[in-house]
């Protein structure tokens, strides 16, 4: 549409330079995330949800539960859907309409490392075999983007699911005993999690590869690869996205680093999740 | 005749400021007898005429102004130049190269091309049309005036256009303060985007972090002040750093400075 | 694939609306505003935006513009085109709502967009467009009233020259008393609902609807208490614009004393230990690979920045504990 997201031979150049220097624009260093902050529970009408704060991009995710019908071929599990929205409200280059490619492949990355990760055991969320079990929609919006949705959206959907409630229920039989449906009650209890997926993101410069892409070092990358791990230090779901491209040894390498990072942001987990946090200040510094 | 809001308070769109027969300075509308903000801003009262300066908006070019653009298309005889305005800016090669143009053999995109950074001259503009750019300065003869053209290496940032005027301070005092105590170069377009370039890394970061300085504060008072200390505790502190580790790794230093 | 969920009716007691001396539901007294705060300047990529919490209503407004229109066919040759897309998030309301844009949605997004028209000095910029993006994180009745509060003021933290603000707010019909804006319950229980949007300043309604049924004399009755709570709402408005700015001003009034302070200390011990603290914290979380000594050097060049920035968060963190206070 229009231009604004074109970046300048200068900016480029810049960013390029400064890269072959072993520097970044914002002083990071290669293999540095951003800030990470996470305000849990923000929409109290959802079953779960939580903002996710990744230097200046922010997305919100929510939970949604409810009760449905299984697959035909997987009758003894629950359902997990996932869906991202790229709103105009986060970027001038975002426009109005129906996901496109790129914000569906956000979510199928995602989807993909919840269930790869068995974050939440599918067969937990049976209610009745066959007939009925939980369906959770995981529905990510991105209000402020500035780079790297890939590891802001896993960070915001594994948040919402941590504080996810399920309703407690009561089953109905039928004459012959036999379960026949579900009544909802007014209380409920956590949603179980088995595991936690932890994403890192790479981008590739020229011969540089850097962790956490902002906007500005997106806009220039020649290839970018998410890897997400469990807590068992085992890989979850990869992609590697653009047109450039990545030697075996590029790979192996990023292997190990995100391996480090995300154990390391796992492990601060809870202490950059912050319950009365603000999702609206502005609290880059750190 | 009274004046309700006081010099440089902050007053909101709607806010009546005075009444009377005061004359309309800039961001300001009369209703009735009433003047009235249109936007978030400062009062200014001067010789009976009432404005406000906005603290935020977008870049509405004024014929002379100097603005610093990015080439986004390219046709056979002329440039689009975004000048961060609703308006892209036209450049054409008659009012850009210094000898004729012959659209047979000059090819357009061998002297701009896209993502290129200028630094240019409104020529035009009445908002029926979108605004000319031009690379000649009116006064190219006397003592040169400004540079116009491309600009390479540095970096570029984005502030808000009204901040500008506090940006070049009184007589160009802010840059001049700027570029001594960092050793840079600074081009400073009306249209809020700001080319630097220093000789060090260092250098070029206390630019950008001076320049993000006056764009958070443009609004409050003692800015000159606080930018100079600012810069020279930076300067200081940067001398003191580079002397520890010039005595650590004297190599390494200067490698990461050599652009 | 989605069985409609039905919550179990015999816990649920009946909901008195509104009690014989004139108490609504919530304890709210007939001409009693919900909470309502606003925060602007929330998004870092939009020209202005703002968020508003309304009760339970949350709801965010970000602004493009204004600037260049695509398809350009579509500008108008005298004036900015004003474009506003109302949406609601799926998990805003307690049934998951589907991702496509509803009839409603596009309806609130029409009547938005030209109540906010008459307020903007859309002259001042010919052939362009001004976006205004809403969207409704959490619902809880009123929301198109709150809705049109927000993204004026996102217009305005867009820098855009503004006539005034547009302020909105909605009466209802409970039994034949009207009484000032409805939650969700109300909205739904109740006999009818009323939205206006109104620009204070010069005393013009320009957004009005109404469902539900009214007899002429509460209509206007809803309508008389309507203004004298927009007034309310607009000084909260105003409060919340000037609010992002004077809070820089006092961080900058303040700072001379704490660098005294803080220079004085500096002085009596030249190595802080806090700084250092940090460092090791930071160095540690950094890669092995790279030697040491040059990521100490690195380090030392940006150790300016990081000490500023610990400043400026003390700041900040005090002045939340202020407002927190107030």
């Amino acid at each position: 549409m229009t231009n604004a997201g074109l970046i300048s031979l200068v900016e480029r150049e810049h960013i390029q330079s400064l890269l072959d220097h072993g520097k970044r624009t914002d002083g990071r260093s290669f293999e540095e995330f951003r800030k990470i902050t996470i305000i849990p529970s923000y929409i109290q009408k959802a079953e779960g949800s939580a903002m996710a704060k990744l230097g200046k991009s922010k997305v919100l995710a929510g939970v949604k539960v409810q009760i449905g019908n299984p697959f035909p071929d997987t009758p003894n599990s629950g359902v997990v859907t996932t869906t991202v929205e790229l709103v105009p409200i986060a970027s001038p280059d975002f426009e109005s309409g129906p996901p496109r490619a790129r914000a569906i492949e956000i979510a199928r990355v995602t989807d993909r490392a919840i269930r790869e990760s068995k974050a939440v055991n599918p067969e937990s969320l049976v209610i009745i075999p066959g007939k009925k079990v939980w369906v959770l929609f995981i529905d990510l919006y991105v209000l402020d983007y500035d780079g790297n949705l890939f590891d802001a959206c896993i960070l915001a959907a594994v948040a919402a699911l941590r504080n996810a409630q399920i309703p407690d229920i009561k089953i109905i039989n039928d004459a012959e005993g036999n379960p026949e449906d579900v009544e909802l009650l007014e209380t409920t209890h956590p949603l179980l999690m088995d595991h936690i997926p932890i994403s890192c993101t790479f981008a590739k410069i020229g011969k540089n590869i850097i962790v956490d892409p902002i906007l500005k070092e997106e806009s220039i990358l020649d290839a970018r690869i998410t890897l997400a791990f469990t807590e068992e230090n085992k890989i979850c779901a990869t992609q590697k996205g653009e047109s450039g491209s990545f030697s075996l040894d590029e790979i192996k390498k990023c292997i190990d680093i995100a391996s480090e990072r995300t154990k390391e942001i796992r492990s601060k987990l809870d202490a950059i999740t912050d319950p009365k946090g603000n999702p609206w200040s502005d609290d880059l510094k750190s | 005749m009274t004046i309700q809001i006081k010099d440089r308070s902050m007053v909101t769109p709607g806010e009546v400021i005075a009444e009377g027969e005061y004359h309309l300075g800039s961001n300001v509308y009369r209703q009735d007898k009433k003047i009235i903000s249109q936007v978030i801003g400062l009062v200014t009262v001067k010789d009976n005429q009432i404005s406000v300066v906005s603290l935020k908006g977008k870049y509405l070019p004024r014929v002379g102004d100097l603005v610093v653009g990015k080439i986004t298309d390219v046709s056979l005889n002329s440039w689009v130049v975004d000048i961060s305005s609703p308006y892209p800016g036209i450049l054409r090669p008659s009012s850009s190269l210094d000898r004729r143009f012959d659209p047979v053999k000059d090819q357009t995109r061998k002297i701009f091309d896209v993502g290129d950074v200028i630094v240019a001259k409104v020529f035009s503009f009445d908002r029926t049309r979108d605004p000319t750019l031009t690379l000649r300065s009116d006064n190219r003869s006397g003592s040169g005036g400004p540079y116009l053209g491309k600009l390479s290496g540095g970096r570029i940032i984005d502030v808000s256009p009204s901040k500008i005027p506090r940006l070049i301070g009184r007589r160009g005092s802010m840059i001049s303060t700027i570029k001594q105590y960092t050793n840079s170069r600074m081009i400073v377009g009306q249209n809020g985007r700001v080319w630097f370039k220093g000789n060090t890394f260092e250098e070029e970061y206390l630019v950008l972090q001076a320049i993000e300085k006056i764009d958070r504060e443009a609004h409050t008072r003692g800015l000159t002040d606080r930018v100079k200390e600012f810069l020279e505790d930076a300067v200081k502190n940067l001398k003191k750093n580079s002397e520890k580790t010039k005595a650590e790794k004297p190599k390494e230093k200067k490698d990461a400075t050599k652009k | 694939m989605i069985i409609s969920v039905k919550k179990m009716s015999k816990d649920k007691e009946e909901v008195v609306l509104i009690t014989k001396d004139g108490i609504r539901h919530d304890g709210r007294k007939k001409d009693d505003l919900r909470d309502i705060s606003f925060h602007v300047g929330v998004l870092d990529r939009a020209d202005g935006s703002a968020l508003i919490t309304w009760g339970r209503n949350k709801i965010l407004a970000a602004v493009y513009g204004p600037r260049e229109l695509h398809p350009k066919h579509m500008a108008l040759p005298d004036r900015a085109l004003i474009r506003c897309e109302y949406r609601m998030a799926t998990f805003s309301v307690p049934d998951r709502k589907s991702p496509a844009p509803k009839r409603r949605e596009r309806e609130i997004s029409k009547i938005l967009a030209e109540a906010l028209e008459p307020s903007v000095f859309n002259y001042l910029y010919p052939r362009s467009v001004i976006d205004v993006y809403i969207n409704v994180l959490q619902a809880d009745g009123g929301t198109r009233c709150a809705a049109i509060a927000v993204a004026s003021l996102a217009l305005a933290d867009a820098g855009i020259p503004l006539k005034d603000l547009v302020v909105g707010c909605a009466a209802g019909n409970l039994y034949d008393q009207a009484v000032l804006d409805l939650d969700d319950v109300e909205d739904k229980e109740g006999q009818g609902d009323m939205p206006l949007a109104y620009l204070p300043h010069i005393d013009e309604i320009v957004l009005l609807q109404s469902d539900g049924v009214f007899s002429p004399d509460l209509y206007k009755t809803a309508l008389d208490m309507l203004i004298p709570a927009c007034k309310k709402i607009y000084k909260l408005q105003r409060d919340a614009l000037k609010s992002k700015y004077s809070q820089i001003t006092e961080e900058v009034a303040d700072a001379p004393e704490k660098e005294a302070k803080s220079k004085e200390k500096a002085k009596k011990e030249p190595a802080k230990p806090a700084k250092d603290g940090k460092k090791e914290a930071k160095k540690k979380a950094d890669d092995k690979k790279e030697k040491p000594s040059e990521k100490e050097a690195k380090k030392r060049k940006f150790s300016k920045k990081s000490d500023k920035k610990t400043d400026d968060e003390k700041k900040s963190s005090t002045k939340k504990e202020k407002d927190d206070k107030k």
